[in-house]
């Protein structure tokens, strides 16, 4: 007995009543069955990051959510930060300092930044390393994405910006 | 990489999650945060026949200051731990070693009921658990029982859990006053499991040692404590010489495995290196405390 069910979820502000399987991963709900594509799916399980979204809060692997786990629940992906056209403050650091290449980790990074925004303080660069740790980017060297998040921070302290050198 | 197909049911009370564990013979998992069983899942390692999902049972999630112990819901996250005043007060490092589970998108899943429950061999919280003498409370159908940590890990994914039963509450004794602590971790990559990790506890009294804990994870099939090297440190004042010799026989005491990311060597070498460095840091803290 697997039988589906039914769930309401918002994201980015957006409504959907879907009947889904148990199984259904949270980052093939919103690719698949609401065809938000933006969501990347890398490892499918909960290394490398990519698939990165935000539920009530807190940014989550959305390969280790399942969709069924989701009802009522308010969910904000890469779609809702902004789009062509109309880049929000941290995708238009991500464009301006080169912090991405290929693009595939770029929407976990985004997520993962986001909510690394709202929370930390983000006084160093070692903190926003640490904050990216779960993030693999295999382009950039990580050393650009640093520099967009810390141009939206706003420069570093005096005193700490040598940190920017160490070992991560 | 898909999960089988499973049923799926959300239990809103323990006594709920515990009838549905106990009908349904052993073919039921549990899910709370879900950061180690959905891999598994994903794996298809596991093909279990039902979900309970214990993650709306609010009463399982908190951090309770109750006088002489600490009590922590077992559904509690890893990043509540990582921020509770509570611990930060009292069990510091417990907050410390947060910082090395894993990443911020698992902590905001992943719970401390999870990670003792599912038991890996190189994580921290049932190292800790170990350390700190936590006594972990089991409900199921029949009632409920309580386990000390130190007889809860049986082997690699394998616990004092039977079918039918849920860890619900984790208790963890205060600390006595001047009593310093020490973690120490090397891992391949930030937030990877700990090729070897020492957590430490030392009580000195008139300046010397009388009560010292050092729990050990990465090194065999389970947390292990190093009861011997522990006893060294009784009635002393800690020299570079007697850490030496402490360090030396932690180091003696483990047979670790080697696989692909250490070899066994390596591995033993460092339970001396991280041992020392944290009995260090916690005889500091100590005397800190004690001043």
């Amino acid at each position: 007995m697997t039988a589906s069910r039914t769930i309401t979820v918002t994201v980015n502000g957006r409504r959907y009543e879907r009947t889904v399987e148990p199984r259904l991963l949270l980052a093939d709900f919103l690719r698949h069955t609401l065809g938000l594509t933006g969501t990347h799916v890398g490892c499918e399980h909960g290394v490398c990051g990519a698939c990165t979204v935000i539920v009530d809060g807190d940014s989550v692997r959305a390969c280790l959510m399942f969709a069924v786990q989701l009802d009522g629940r308010t969910i904000e992906t890469v779609e809702g930060l902004g789009g062509p056209g109309k880049l929000n403050a941290l995708q238009e650091a991500f464009r301006a300092h080169h912090a991405l290449q290929c693009g595939f980790c770029t929407p976990g990074m985004l997520m993962t930044a986001t909510d690394l925004l709202r929370k930390r303080p983000l006084a160093t660069d070692d903190e926003i390393r640490d904050g990216l740790s779960g993030n693999l980017c295999r382009c950039t060297g990580y050393e650009h994405i640093v520099k967009a998040i810390r141009a939206v921070v706003g420069p570093a302290p005096s005193g700490t910006a040598a940190n920017a050198a160490t070992d991560d | 990489m898909k999960p089988p197909p499973f049923d799926y049911v959300v239990a809103d009370s323990v006594e709920a999650a515990v009838a549905l564990l106990g009908q349904s013979a052993g073919e039921a998992k549990i899910i709370a945060g879900g950061q180690s069983l959905v891999p598994m899942l994903n794996f298809r390692l596991l093909r279990p026949a039902l979900l309970v999902d214990i993650n709306a049972i609010a009463a399982l999630s908190f951090v309770e200051d109750a006088g002489h112990e600490i009590r922590i819901g077992a559904l509690t996250r890893h990043r509540q731990l990582e921020t509770s005043p509570v611990i930060a007060t009292h069990l510091p490092v417990i907050a410390e070693a947060m910082g090395h589970v894993a990443h911020l998108a698992i902590r905001n899943r992943g719970t401390i009921g999870g990670s003792l429950s599912h038991a890996d061999p190189a994580a921290e919280l049932p190292m800790l658990a170990l350390l700190l003498d936590a006594r972990l409370e089991i409900a199921s159908g029949g009632g409920r029982r309580d386990v000390a940590a130190g007889d809860f890990f049986r082997g690699a994914l394998s616990v004092a859990l039977d079918d039918g039963e849920l860890l619900t509450e984790i208790r963890i004794p205060k600390l006595p006053a001047a009593t310093g602590w020490g973690f120490a971790e090397v891992a391949r990559r930030h937030g990877d499991f700990a090729l070897a990790a020492i957590a430490t506890t030392l009580t000195v009294a008139d300046g010397t040692a009388v009560d010292a804990r050092i729990a050990m994870t990465g090194v065999a099939d389970r947390p292990l404590r190093a009861t011997v090297a522990e006893r060294l440190l009784l009635g002393q004042a800690v020299t570079a010489d007697l850490l030496e010799r402490v360090a030396a026989v932690a180091r003696e005491s483990v047979t670790p495995g080697s696989d692909v990311h250490a070899s066994a060597d390596y591995r033993r070498h460092l339970v001396g290196v991280l041992v020392r460095r944290a009995m260090d840091e916690a005889w500091r803290r100590a005397q800190r405390g004690a001043a």
